[in-house]
């Protein structure tokens, strides 16, 4: 029974406990949190059959199951994972624990509709990465926007109207040429199947059409430059939950957009114009971190790293049609794909701990920015301990997992052309300058502020949270093999569906 | 043998996580306890691997503890290769690493945070044996990496201090400029032999003897020469080598057991150390040959120049350390690794004790370290004192001293080299040869102005006998000059470790400078190519370690060196007016060395400043001028505004619709009339 509805169950869940959450009133908030810790831990135990029952060996969609949904459109409820699912998955139940846990105290407004958000917003998610039908996938892509634009708009910052606005109207803008394009290929071929959709055999300019328009959806999500503006501004209003979420699997949802839809659907446009969105990662990772360094806003700085380092997703995603196709080497295409997913997870731990770390603070002090601290260290010496840590982290210290992914990008990219190895490789000047730069100002130094002075070190529920995220990247940075053989086979398929010549 | 390995890597990191997350319990005797416990268990274990290893034939242990990742046909280990270079790595490491943490006890006893350093330096020892035992560049570069965090977080161990939080970021940036380098070196070695391992490499690097790759396009590059020079890069950050030399006088910040340890004996040699591992590439470019001894050599000499005009004790030792890297690096250029490895040893056992001499001084000082505030300490601090003298004449290379027989060996193979070679040779052996004048003279002056002459300081009677002021951060003194009471000999915990790194100052070359620089013992480890022949000459004046010290009387480093010292002792104890005359007479000279050659100020100007404000210039210009303010929410002004527009237009009133149908009209016929 669980087995074959695992996944409508790893969806259900949070949904259900987002209901569940809403309706218990909001007069007891201790009630509503843990009501939605309950499901939130219970979706995550979910995750333990799906890993186990996975065959990494294969690269198949596995757990699938499929029923008419619209039949007049002949759209399917047809979901199934492949290892980078997996992964994402596990990452999102994790992360949505961790997020609960953290707004526990922080969260004292509309306890229960926070946390009915979050549980629902968790639910959208985890059907974004188990949809093989491209209109399943984009009802899940859209309606994933609504619980965000809630939980900033309501527990936000003061510009928290204008970030939204900015936020719905440019993913929206992004994924309504995804919308034309699905049309068009339904229109095209009859089918919204994803598997039928990559074998679907299109001329030159029909996919360079369609691998615009997913370009666009995508790329606003991850986001790459030029289209990264709404990210600062959100971040910066959105409170801490919501910035942890948005960082941690709501970005990387373009990165699987692109594996799911532009590489398999459109190779041959794809590798036409691999060029570009080589070049724009390439700007997002030099570029966005000359404009990281000067930022004084702690989430601002941690946002703009954010886009930075997704930079090496979308290279790494890209780079394998130049190895693959032109290089002719298979094995460091497939070397760059896994890179791009390790720093997927790898982001979602990392920028996660780090505004978790904003929130600690800025729950104290009410203040996200730079110059009101220095000196914390004195007053919270485990604060800063995990500060430096996943400051390290960020910055790409082997042994974290923000390494790893990073290692094999540079590495695959060197094959391909070694400038492209040099430039990306500024990560480790300009990654280390931004972050121990705003390390030295906010937790070195003598503590000169009165506020600093009466800071309190990191309660026991903090120390969870971002325990679990250090032992999380930790855990990746030493012995990246578990997730990287779980991925090895599907990131083969894609090697293989991106070679494929359509036209 | 792995478990051995892996006790020997693991037991400071036990100590470092015990000593470092349950501080509060284990309470402060705790926490050295259990890291010293850790540190002398891998000691112990390193010096009977040596044994196993060196002595009892055991072959080149060489396997991988577990599978880090696997991926399109390529995969990534940790795994540990221990041949002899490695053992003897080890033991180096280990020894002089317990030796700091015994001393640490005694420099550190006042400090607050007393367990976070012993954590701190345990960490040290665990990365720094990862680099070293290594069998692949993946772990070697964690190993880098690693002991460039601990170096990091040690610089600026007084975190309230803001020259030290200044110099921990800059030693972390300049040490990243390097590893940007090796980490595209690491990526150049896998795309052309598929493998990060050692073994694999080497034995397959006639593979891409004679390839050339194309960096930009129509320029074609010989590989081996790419693949080193960039490696090479990663060394000049670690090893501080110029123009990446700027981090290291800084690093003096941090406390001294640190200096001595991280920024002297072990992490600034793990460049040399890489270089002398990947030998079988370096002996196949002549060019990345050539660049390393101009490196080397510049730095020998031009950053011993330096040395001649500090005041801070520190910093003369540590601008020594740059110089005396160049001469390591200087070695490896001449394709004498053996003799840079040798002097690596050498050096990592005074250099330790000079070090940790200066902080016996500091202490005793009251965390004074200004040497214009010292003098005539030789009294108050004697077994500092000899120690301090073994180490000089170690440093300088008076003939049995262990210093001698490692820097001649440099000297002789850059003048075969010269020989031999072009330009870039014969730079580099005069650079090492008049650098040991350099050397001579900053190192008595350093002991004349410490422990010789008048004393410098006052002892202030009211407070002779109060209780003592906190030694803990060394910056508590209120007037300089000024002590609260008499200078004393530093305690046991600090002496004996002195004792213990002057025994092998002094005699370790005596046991291996035959086997390791004549005789095979790097044979498997150190490739040298049948064209080089670095120590052949050296060899052939070899007749044993008590005539080749009689021999060293009559050569030219002898007389320099000797020459070094005279006018030292002249200077500094029978003219002490004279050096403030010369400075005098020679300021421009001498502002040019205080100024460092103005690396610093340029650096700071061109990178730091420079970063920021292109930093504030793509910030302002791009994301805020041109995508936000222009496109995004231009955008939204442009649909704003044409729905004003639009809105005002269809104003409702008839006699407006109809004004407008009559300037149509009218507008619509002129254009008929116009155009006919």
């Amino acid at each position: 029974m669980i087995s074959t509805h695992l996944l409508s169950w790893l969806i259900a869940l949070p949904v259900l406990g987002g209901v569940a959450t809403l309706a218990s009133g909001g007069n007891n908030s201790n009630r509503a949190r843990w009501i939605a810790l309950a499901f939130a831990i219970a979706t995550l135990a979910l995750c333990i059959p799906l890993w186990n029952g996975f065959d990494s060996a294969s690269a198949a969609m596995q757990f699938v199951q499929k029923m008419p949904w619209i039949e007049a459109l002949s759209v399917n409820y047809h979901v199934g994972v492949d290892g980078v699912a997996v992964a994402l998955i596990a990452l999102t139940a994790f992360t949505t624990v961790l997020v609960l846990i953290g707004a526990w105290d922080a969260i004292d407004d509309k306890v229960h509709q926070y946390y009915a958000a979050f549980l629902v917003l968790e639910g959208l998610m985890i059907g974004v990465f188990c949809a093989l039908d491209a209109l399943l996938f984009y009802v899940f892509f859209e309606a994933m926007l609504i619980p965000m634009f809630i939980i900033i708009g309501i527990w936000g910052g003061p510009r928290r109207v204008y970030a939204t606005i900015k936020f719905f109207l440019y993913t929206f803008f992004g994924s309504i040429f995804m919308l034309i394009g699905l049309i068009y290929l339904y229109l095209k071929s009859g089918s919204f199947d994803l598997a039928f959709l990559a074998q679907y055999p299109l001329s030159r300019d029909e996919q360079m059409w369609l691998f615009f328009s997913f370009l666009l959806a995508f790329a606003v999500k991850v986001p790459m430059f030029p289209v990264h503006t709404w990210l600062p501004d959100a971040h910066v209003e959105a409170p801490t939950g919501g910035s942890v979420i948005l960082a941690a699997i709501m970005l990387k949802i373009g990165g699987f957009g692109f594996l799911r839809f532009a590489l398999p659907i459109t190779p041959d446009a794809a590798h036409e114009f691999a060029w570009l969105v080589i070049a724009l990662s390439l700007i997002a990772v030099v570029y966005i971190g000359f404009v990281a360094l000067v930022q004084q806003d702690m989430k601002k700085l941690i946002a703009y790293s954010s886009i930075s380092h997704m930079g090496f997703v979308t290279l790494g995603a890209f780079l394998p049609l130049q190895l693959a196709r032109d290089v002719g080497n298979v094995g460091a295409a497939q070397l760059a794909l896994q890179g791009a997913m390790v720093q997927m997870v790898s982001h979602g731990f990392i920028s996660a701990a780090l505004f978790s770390c904003v929130g600690v603070l800025y729950d104290r002090v009410h203040s996200r920015m730079i110059g009101d601290y220095g000196g914390v260290a004195n007053h919270m010496p485990w604060f800063a301990f995990f500060a430096v840590f996943f400051a390290m982290a960020n910055s790409g210290l082997p042994g974290t997992s923000g390494f790893v992914g990073e290692f094999m990008v540079i590495l695959a990219s060197f094959q391909a052309k070694p400038w492209i190895a040099a430039t990306a490789a500024l990560t480790l000047i300009l990654g280390a300058a931004y972050t121990l730069w705003m390390v030295k100002r906010v937790i070195f130094g003598e503590a000169q502020h009165a506020h600093v002075k009466a800071l309190q070190d990191i309660s026991g529920r903090e120390t969870i949270v971002l325990g679990g995220f250090a032992a999380a990247t930790l855990l990746l940075g030493l012995w990246p093999a578990p997730l990287t053989d779980l991925m090895n086979a599907s990131l083969g398929n894609v090697v293989e569906q991106l070679m494929r010549v359509k036209v | 043998m792995q478990a051995t390995l892996l006790t020997i890597a693991l037991a400071p990191l036990v100590g470092a996580i015990i000593a470092g997350f349950f501080r509060n319990q284990v309470g402060r005797r705790g926490a050295h306890i259990v890291t010293i416990a850790g540190v002398a268990v891998s000691c112990l274990l390193s010096m009977h691997v040596f044994k196993l290893i060196a002595f009892d034939g055991l072959p080149t242990y060489n396997e991988n503890v577990y599978t880090w990742f696997e991926a399109g046909g390529y995969s990534a280990h940790v795994g540990f290769l221990v041949d002899r270079l490695t053992a003897m790595m080890m033991v180096v490491v280990t020894f002089v690493s317990l030796m700091v943490h015994v001393y640490t006890i005694g420099y550190m006893a006042e400090d607050p945070g007393y367990q976070r350093f012993f954590s701190y330096i345990a960490l040290f020892t665990f990365s720094m044996l990862m680099l070293v035992m290594s069998n692949n560049f993946l772990q070697l570069f964690f190993g880098w990496e690693a002991v460039g965090l601990v170096s990091y977080l040690l610089i600026g161990f007084w975190f309230k201090k803001p020259s030290a939080i200044f110099a921990n970021l800059k030693a972390f940036l300049v040490n990243r400029v390097g590893d940007f380098g090796f980490l595209l070196g690491i990526a150049a070695v896998l795309m052309y032999f598929g493998t990060l391992d050692y073994a694999t490499v080497f034995a397959n690097r006639l593979a891409i003897d004679g390839k050339t790759i194309e960096l930009v396009a129509g320029h074609a590059w010989a590989v081996p020469t790419v693949i080193c020079i960039l490696l090479f890069i990663g060394a000049m950050g670690k090893s501080a080598q110029v123009p990446l030399h700027v981090w290291l006088p800084d690093s003096m910040e941090g406390p001294t057991p640190i200096s001595a340890l991280i920024h002297a004996a072990t992490m600034v040699t793990a460049g040399i150390f890489m270089v002398a591992r990947m030998s079988p590439l370096f002996e196949m470019s002549e060019t990345a040959l050539a660049t390393v001894a101009v490196i080397g050599a510049t730095t020998a000499f031009f950053t011993g120049l330096i040395g001649l005009v500090q005041n801070d004790i520190k910093r003369v030792v540590a601008y020594s350390t740059l110089s005396q890297l160049g001469y390591m690096t200087v070695a490896l250029g001449v394709s004498a690794y053996s003799a840079a490895v040798f002097h690596l040893m050498t050096h990592a056992f005074f250099k330790a004790l000079l070090f940790l001499g200066a902080g016996s001084v500091i202490m005793a000082m009251h965390h004074e370290q200004d040497m214009r505030y010292m003098g005539g300490l030789r009294k108050y601090l004697p077994v500092t004192y000899w120690t301090a003298v073994i180490g000089t004449l170690a440093l300088v290379g008076t003939p049995l001293f262990s210093g001698f027989y490692s820097k001649d060996a440099i000297i002789v193979a850059a003048q075969s080299a010269a020989h031999h070679g072009g330009a870039a040779f014969a730079y580099a052996y005069y650079a090492v040869l008049f650098g040991v004048f350099v050397t001579a003279l900053y190192s008595f002056r350093l002991l004349y102005l410490t422990f010789h002459g008048k004393e410098r300081f006052v002892v202030d009677a009211q407070h002779g006998d109060a209780h003592h002021d906190d030694h803990g951060d060394d910056h508590g003194h209120h007037e300089p000059g000024h002590l609260a009471h008499a200078p004393h000999e530093s305690p046991l915990v600090v002496t004996i470790p002195l004792v213990l790194l002057a025994i092998p100052s002094v005699a370790i070359a005596w046991f291996f400078v035959q086997p390791m620089l004549i005789g095979d013992f790097f044979a498997g480890s150190i490739f040298v190519d049948i064209r080089h022949a670095p120590l052949a000459h050296f060899a052939k004046e070899f007749h044993g370690v008590v005539a080749f010290a009689l021999h060293g009387l009559s050569t030219l480093p002898f007389w320099l060196a000797f020459a070094g010292f005279a006018l030292a002792t002249y200077l500094y104890l029978f003219n002490p007016a004279m050096p403030g005359r010369i400075y005098a007479a020679l300021r421009p000279l001498a502002r040019v060395l205080e100024n460092k050659y103005g690396f610093d100020d340029l650096y700071q100007a061109l990178f730091a400043r420079g970063s920021v404000l292109l930093g504030r210039g793509l910030w302002r210009g791009g994301d805020v001028a041109v995508i936000d303010g222009a496109i995004v929410n231009g955008s939204a002004a442009v649909v704003e505004r044409a729905a004003s527009i639009m809105r005002w237009m269809q104003s409702g009133y008839l006699y407006h619709y109809a004004f407008a149908m009559i300037l149509g009209l009218i507008a619509l016929l002129g254009a008929f009339v116009w155009i006919e």
